[in-house]
């Protein structure tokens, strides 16, 4: 006997507000001047409103939708950096998100201080650092600039070390805002390749990606957004994938005939 | 809280080391400054309050370094925790790590730098010819509840000065005021025991007046002066961990 199988994320009807022009925004002294003249407005933004769905161990979900649409805002939420206003996010499993991974760098530390603090904040360990990095130095193809201080360093050797750090994690949940791939020529191929591993180990994936092409590829679930509203998920990743693609190719074509 | 500490200690010291180098970026002495600028404090005040206040108490040299010391270390550890959370928001909001950490580090930080600097504070007491007796480990018990003190302060201030940045200038203005009213160059005797409460109402003051009973006239501090430090401690450590459960959450709408 088999026992049944525990889904690897589960979202009950999330949504995610944020405020805006609230006292704790704009400070005391324009929230003081607003009120006296009458002026002050908080509205609500929700980003995402009542997302639901739920995914089994190793699926892999492509979320879509337009700038805007409250995808990176629901990335945040899964990898509970943030807390949804309303609802519940459940996750089984150790949880890895790499969002916008080439911020969040020190300008003035080196090649080498860095790697380690962003291992530490990977939630590696020393040993475990001490261990891989030279693998590390290597993979990103940075050995000649070890010791050179962040800022004299090119935006794509920046993020080739972020790829090279973060591709070591070893996850059960795996959270990707575009970083499928990163870098140009040589880089790009051997990052996809890694990151193509990395899913391919089992992990549950949820990916944020602007090319259809990689979802279509890549995905076996779908979860269309549109200003913050579910507008499909499933697993009929080709028709979700068209109609999405139908929406906007509709769109942008009314603009230009208008 | 703190037995999720020991998971983050590799993070902590990695962020510790940052701090430092922040701190001496671009500096040809380096950690040389931790050692340097009070001393340099200690130079200017003792110059004018000796050449043109004529003050010339026993031990005056000794008594003003140790108010240099304790209020230096309080008001770097303060204003450093103020902007522990906004300095390190691009972090905070991409990876899923406890927020308190930023400013646990800030605070290893400031405490390494004034133990360095107590290392010339010894110094100094044995050219001003102080008495160095058992009691001088005592001086661990107010460095300990300062500590908790400014770390308690430092969830206060961090999480006000996310939601209004006008607290940087308000701090900075409290932050004098807190240091004429510690008592750091001038005596407290002439004043009446009314206005000693006032005085006693001011922790800074208590931990400067406790170091300077052990190390001037070598005598242990009464008990009441012992739970007043940690009373002071406790109340700020609860506080600022109320207030930084109620709203950590809200830290990142605010960046």
């Amino acid at each position: 006997m088999s026992k049944p199988v525990r889904p690897a994320v589960e979202v009950y009807d999330v949504s995610i507000r944020y405020k805006r022009g609230d006292l704790k925004q704009i400070g005391l002294k324009e929230y003081i001047i607003r009120k006296l003249t009458g002026k002050l407005r908080v509205d609500d933004f929700w980003a995402d409103r009542h997302i639901s769905f739920t995914l089994m161990p190793g699926d892999l979900l492509g979320i879509i939708g337009m700038n805007g649409a409250g995808k990176s805002t629901l990335l945040k939420a899964l990898a509970r950096i943030m807390e949804p206003t309303e609802g519940t996010i459940y996750t089984h499993g150790r949880i890895s998100a790499l969002l916008e991974l080439s911020s969040g760098f020190d300008k003035d530390l080196t090649v080498k201080e860095n790697a380690y603090l962003r291992g530490a904040l990977l939630g590696y360990t020393r040993d475990y650092m001490n261990e891989v990095y030279p693998d590390i130095l290597a993979f990103s193809g940075l050995e000649d600039f070890e010791d050179y201080p962040f800022r004299q360093l090119s935006s794509g050797m920046k993020s080739r070390l972020a790829f090279s750090i973060a591709s070591r994690i070893d996850p059960d949940i795996l959270i990707l805002d575009e970083v499928l791939s990163v870098g140009d020529g040589w880089f790009k191929k051997k990052s996809e390749k890694k990151m193509r591993e990395i899913i391919g180990s089992g992990a549950t994936t949820i990916l944020v990606s602007h090319s259809l092409g990689q979802i279509r590829s890549l995905c076996n679930k779908v979860l269309w957004l549109n200003k913050g509203k579910q507008v499909e998920f499933g697993d009929d990743v080709a028709g979700i994938c068209d109609r999405y693609e139908a929406s906007y190719k509709g769109s942008s074509e009314g603009q230009r005939k208008a | 809280m703190f037995l999720k500490l020991r998971r983050y200690k590799f993070l902590l010291v990695e962020l510790v080391k940052r701090d430092f180098k922040h701190k001496y970026k671009g500096t040809v002495l380096g950690v040389g400054w931790s050692l340097l600028s009070p001393l340099l404090t200690l130079l200017v005040m003792k110059l004018v309050f000796t050449q043109f206040f004529g003050r010339n108490a026993p031990h005056y040299t000794t008594y003003l370094f140790v108010g240099i010391l304790v209020f230096g270390f309080f008001s770097e550890s303060s204003k450093g925790g103020m902007t522990a959370l906004v300095g390190n928001s691009g972090i905070f909001t991409k990876v899923n790590v406890p927020k308190y950490i930023f400013l646990l580090s800030k605070n290893a930080q400031t405490v390494v730098n004034f133990a360095l600097t107590l290392l010339v504070f010894f110094v100094f007491c044995l050219i001003d010819d102080i008495n160095f007796t058992w009691r001088f480990i005592l001086m661990i018990y107010p460095i300990v509840t300062l500590t908790l003190f400014n770390i308690g302060l430092g969830l206060i201030l961090s999480a006000l000065y996310m939601f209004f940045r006008d607290m940087q200038h308000i701090w900075s203005v409290a932050t004098r005021l807190i240091m004429y009213g510690s008592a750091i160059f001038y005596m407290t005797d002439r004043f009446s025991p009314d206005m000693m409460v006032v005085f006693r109402c001011n922790p800074v003051y208590d931990h400067i007046a406790f170091i300077r009973k052990i190390v001037l006239t070598n005598t242990t501090p009464e008990p009441w002066e012992f739970a007043l430090l940690a009373g002071f401690a406790a109340v700020m450590l609860l506080i600022g961990g109320l207030l930084y459960k109620r709203y950590n959450t809200e830290f990142l709408y605010y960046v």
